[in-house]
């Protein structure tokens, strides 16, 4: 499978008046094409800075980040970000939420407009089209999260933490829907989490992040066979228990 | 729907009674203080030539009625009123939209703003009558001074707390921050804003009469100084019944449209 993204020694530090904190070091590592790749770390590690690198929304201060080979800023590649929360404005109804993106980009025409009402309909949502947010369920708004940023068509899709703020329960039906929605999209994505079962749940490999200043401690591969093929699946799965412990030695080991 | 259970019943006709109880209660405070001040004229408990009385006071809003003098005053107060309200909701609105773009404007301003904003403006309209003359001119300049400073620092603070997740989001989405002022920081401060404005209409009142008091050819303002120096004090007080109403009536009109539109 080809490489999709790279990621060479990268740094970054924040600067405030009190001084200097290194938040990344040295950050090296590759996601495949159509890959589901996770990050864990403790919190405070760096895990955020890290997606909003890959996004763009800061530079780094040394290293690369390449997408199918060519550095971030010349490649087309469109990346799809899901933030914490759902974020969905409560002076727009869903339609005109989930046409956010677009309408930002000055790409909502009709065509676009009838893509959006097809994707509504695909994830249940199209009787809500007109609904203000506040009338949905948590797990519907974070569906709707979702279509704005499949609406801009990125290859991949960058996930900080978007279930951390529904209850356990919704979580679990959340993770399973959203992940299978990316998997059946054949997307790119990289999930940042705490969770250690959630992300073997969803992932294909799981990275591990050192506490501050964030360094690569592992990449763990978490194959599993094709009947465990979704998150709720995976985690009946026999091999669940030994990647959780794996994964939760290598986080407690200190180097 | 199902009749609602008995204690239920019972709850809501006590909160009833206790509703109907408060209206009562306002209604007759008011006829209360009317008929004790009447009273007390009508006895010449007090003297009704300096405390007037509620009869005499309807006596002459009925004569400046028939010829329509009150209504001009009422009038040029609400002209002058409404056009400082629209002028300070607009450099208001502009302003801290400006010092919310730019980091360091905001940081150079902070200073001159914050004294300007606690300096007593009735201080300036002395200063500005020299300036812009005896007109209609100097007592908008002066209303919009009481209140556009205040208003811009409140609504300037709001725009600062502006949730930066979502700003996040709108950079995510490849927006400038144009996008992040059009499409997150106007729509999420219209609540602000609108409780900005019932602040600001009491003010730019509050600055019109200072601006009547000492510039003006009509308006309440007008009339409260000119009926103290002649000693019409039916006029006076009149006037201030009348500027008691208009206030109220102002501030409800912007709360009924927050509430229908919010």
């Amino acid at each position: 499978m080809k490489t999709k993204l790279e990621v060479k020694n990268l740094c970054y530090s924040y600067h405030t008046l009190e001084g200097e904190t290194q938040a990344l070091a040295d950050i090296t590592f590759d996601v495949k094409d159509g890959e589901f790749f996770a990050i864990v770390g403790p919190s405070g590690c760096g895990k955020s800075t890290l997606l909003s690198l890959l996004c763009g929304l800061i530079e780094p201060e040394s290293g690369q980040i390449l997408i199918d080979g060519t550095v971030r800023e010349k490649s087309h590649t469109a990346m799809g970000y899901m933030l914490q929360k759902d974020h969905l404005f409560e002076w727009r109804t869903i339609f005109s939420n989930v046409a956010l993106g677009l309408e930002i980009q000055n790409r909502l025409d009709e065509e676009a407009k009838g893509e959006l009402l097809g994707m509504l309909d695909t994830y249940g949502l199209s009787q809500f089209r007109d609904a203000k947010p506040s009338q949905l369920s948590g797990g519907m708004r974070q569906r709707a999260a979702l279509i704005r940023t499949l609406a801009l068509k990125p290859d991949i899709l960058l996930l900080d933490e978007p279930f951390s703020a529904l209850d356990y329960q919704t979580r679990l039906e959340v993770c399973d829907d959203i992940s299978t929605i990316i998997r059946t999209r054949k997307k790119t994505a990289i999930l940042i989490t705490h969770d250690l079962s959630e992300a073997i749940s969803v992932a294909d490999r799981i990275l591990v992040l050192s506490s501050r200043p964030g360094r690569v401690k592992s990449v763990l591969p978490v194959p599993f066979a094709q009947e465990y093929d979704r998150p709720l699946l995976r985690r009946n799965a026999p091999e669940f228990s030994s990647y959780f412990n794996q994964l939760w030695k290598e986080l407690k080991t200190h180097d | 729907m199902t009749e609602p259970s008995l204690s239920q019943q019972k709850f809501l006709a006590q909160e009833q009674r206790h509703k109907v109880q408060v209206r009562v209660c306002r209604v007759m405070l008011l006829v209360l203080f009317l008929a004790l001040w009447e009273l007390c004229a009508e006895l010449d408990l007090i003297d009704s030539f300096i405390f007037s009385s509620p009869s005499k006071i309807w006596a002459c809003f009925v004569k400046m009625s028939k010829d329509k003098t009150v209504f001009l005053h009422l009038g040029v107060t609400l002209l002058e009123t409404l056009v400082s309200f629209l002028l300070v909701a607009v450099i208001g609105v502009g302003a801290a939209v400006a010092l919310w773009a730019s980091r360091g404007l905001s940081q150079v301003l902070e200073p001159y703003l914050v004294m300007l904003n606690s300096l007593p403006k009735s201080a300036l309209a002395p200063l500005l009558i020299v300036w812009l003359g005896n007109n209609m001119r100097t007592i908008i300049v002066a209303a919009v001074s009481v209140a556009v400073f205040g208003s811009i620092l409140t609504l300037h603070t709001g725009f600062m707390q502006t949730d930066p997740d979502k700003i996040r989001l709108i950079r995510s989405l490849g927006g400038t921050k144009r996008d992040v002022l059009t499409k997150v920081l106007i729509p999420s401060s219209v609540p602000l804003i609108v409780s900005n404005m019932k602040v600001n209409v009491g003010l730019c009142l509050v600055g019109v009469i200072i601006g009547e008091f000492l510039s003006a050819k009509a308006g309440l303002g007008y009339l409260i100084i000119y009926a103290s120096q002649v000693f019409k004090m039916d006029l006076l007080v009149m006037s201030i019944v009348i500027l008691c109403i208009l206030s109220t009536v102002l501030y409800q009109v912007i709360a009924e449209l927050e509430k229908r539109f919010l």
